[in-house]
């Protein structure tokens, strides 16, 4: 569970998130928003790569924004970016062991965790095969066994959809969606993609401009007239 | 059942790569016979000059392999890696003068010494990168230089600084270790102290740092989600490279006798980033070409009677080259090139004699 309070963020003049409140129980959750609503800054602000001006984001009763960067990962957050970030000249084996190494403390069970890791994602191959060798889907599932390797708690996938065909999407939804059983981790999923949102997410949130305009049961939020307004950019009704 | 059946396949293959891969295999019998070869056959087949040429290169090989360890693989350009080089000489004269510790034992010290000053110079890299850590880096070594101007290198003489101004006779010499007096049995020294050097820096790269550095060189945000604490890794890294840099400053001080401020100017630094990247960063053997390439070139120019600094011009030159065709360096093209003249001949050879007696 993530409880979110007020979170304001402010670059000058702009404020990417406005007091953003929002409760996520556990299970795939979605946020999604047309661009430039703070999706993005949002996830930046539970890694610690921007400093919120004020609120307090509290996951499984502790206070995330107190910990350093770094040490989030130990605590068992875990994210993709937008941009593709598997590092191409280590081995599959290796980009999912340096995430165990850097997050788990023990390395008994490293071996067995971080091919279970792989194997849960699906990737068939050779885990000593060079990343940069790989298609731009496996570069994905590399990066989604990263998220989930070693006990993650809370798990940010930023657009992992984005450039992948339709049939390569739907084995990333089920991965996606077998991600809370698998782990325990509560799983929030940016992505403009409405079907892979619809399929994975049980309940979303919307941002536009900062502000959460809508949240709940996934398929009520997609028919909120707010959300079409948004997305579709129709004239202010009021 | 097919999962398992996946799982089992990931895992065997996964055993196997761990064991020794048959290119892992060959790398290491031919790095292994090139060591022998150096070691055993090398320093009765060259005269006296190369034997000491040779043993520069193969220091430089040390101070090349740091440097590459920063740029390849973390992705920091230091240029500040002369100036380490030049503590390291100092620290190590210092140290040589002032005990009759054994030779290791004044090679570790050293090394441990310039680590802590070099680490100092790699401070500016957790606030600036690329072009600015250069500069801030450069700057720095310039600094050390002046200094080292000022200074003079320990020369046997009294307090800290160990300098006395001797304007008659030779200045009391840098030993070098009891069991490697001679130049061919130093430059066989310095060899077994460059692989254990090489070593050290295999252990690391193939290990959890090599494996932080690569996701730093990749991109640091990724990295801090990772849980990669990317300031000690930084760090780490400038801390190996200027212990490896260390020790080569001392063996320097003691293959040549004695030292002087100007052997290390600044633009030394330049050049070394220059021929490091034309040697190729991303592998270690671009390290060892490197240090030929510092060493063995300026060496030839003073045999064949031209001045060595020319040597500046032709790297400048090859420096060029390898960043416009190979930006991997000569480590990786010149594999490949031989690779693909092995193709050609045989293709050539095979139009020459067909198979089967009957041309196509």
């Amino acid at each position: 569970m993530i409880e979110i309070k007020d979170l304001t963020v402010r670059f000058g003049g702009v404020t990417p998130l406005a007091e953003m409140t929002l409760t996520f129980e556990s299970g795939t959750c979605g946020l999604i928003g047309p661009n430039g609503a703070g999706k993005t800054t949002f996830f930046n602000v539970l890694s610690g790569f921007v400093k919120p001006h004020a609120g307090s984001v509290r996951a499984f009763g502790e206070d995330l924004l107190s910990m350093p960067h770094f040490r989030r990962a130990r605590w068992g957050l875990r994210r993709t970016f937008q941009t593709e970030q598997a590092i191409e000249e280590l081995s599959i084996y290796e980009n999912v062991a340096m995430v165990h190494e850097h997050s788990k403390r023990g390395r008994a069970a490293r071996r067995e965790e971080v091919l279970a890791a792989i194997e849960f994602v699906g990737l068939d191959g050779d885990p000593a095969t060079r990343v940069g060798t790989l298609g731009a889907r496996d570069r994905r599932l590399v990066e989604v066994a990263r998220a989930v390797v070693g006990e993650p708690r809370l798990v940010l996938l930023d657009e992992p959809a984005a450039g992948l065909p339709d049939e390569e999407t739907e084995h990333l939804s089920s991965v996606i969606r077998a991600i809370p059983g698998h782990t325990g981790a509560l799983v929030i999923l940016v992505d403009h993609d409405m079907s892979l949102v619809s399929a994975c997410c049980g309940v979303t949130a919307v941002l536009d401009f900062g502000i959460v305009i809508a949240s709940g049961p996934t398929a009520e939020v997609l028919r909120d007239a707010n959300v079409m307004r948004a997305y579709l950019g129709t004239e202010e009704l009021v | 059942m097919a999962d398992s059946n996946v799982a089992t396949r990931s895992r065997s293959s996964l055993r196997a790569a761990a064991r020794l891969s048959r290119r892992d295999a060959i790398n290491l019998l031919v790095v292994a016979g090139g060591v022998l070869f150096v070691l055993l056959a090398l320093p009765s087949l060259l005269t006296p000059y190369w034997v000491v040429t040779s043993t520069s290169a193969v220091t430089f090989m040390i101070v090349a392999l740091g440097l590459g360890l920063l740029v390849g693989r973390v992705g920091m350009i230091s240029l500040g890696q002369g100036a380490v080089l030049a503590l390291g000489a100092w620290v190590g004269a210092r140290l040589l003068f002032a005990t009759a510790l054994p030779y290791p034992i004044v090679l570790v010290m050293t090394g441990l010494i310039t680590m802590v000053l070099g680490t100092m110079i790699g401070l500016p890299a957790l606030r600036v990168s690329g072009l600015y850590l250069a500069l801030v880096t450069l700057m720095l070594a310039g600094a050390i230089t002046v200094v080292l101007v000022d200074t003079n290198f320990p020369n046997g003489g009294s307090g800290f600084l160990g300098y006395a101004d001797q304007s008659t006779g030779t200045p009391p010499s840098i030993r070098r270790p009891s069991i490697a007096e001679s130049d061919p049995a130093f430059f066989r020294y310095v060899v077994i102290v460059a692989l254990l050097m090489f070593l050290l820096a295999l252990w690391h790269i193939r290990g959890k740092p090599g494996r932080a550095w690569a996701a730093i060189r990749q991109s640091e945000p990724a990295a801090l989600a990772a849980g990669v604490n990317v300031t000690v890794y930084k760090m780490w890294a400038f801390a190996l490279a200027s212990f490896v840099t260390g020790i080569a400053g001392a063996l320097l001080g003691s293959a040549s006798h004695v030292l002087y401020a100007y052997t290390f100017p600044t633009s030394q630094s330049i050049v070394l980033f220059a021929v490091v990247l034309m040697g190729g960063v991303y592998t270690l053997f671009g390290a060892v070409i490197a240090g030929v390439l510092l060493q063995v070139i300026p060496g030839a120019f003073t045999v064949w009677g031209i001045p060595s600094e020319w040597a500046t011009i032709l790297f400048g030159v090859g420096v060029l080259q390898v960043l416009t065709t190979a930006p991997a360096g000569i480590a990786h093209q010149l594999p490949s090139d031989l690779a693909r003249l092995g193709r050609f001949l045989f293709g050539v050879a095979r139009r020459r004699i067909p198979a089967g007696g009957r041309a196509p």
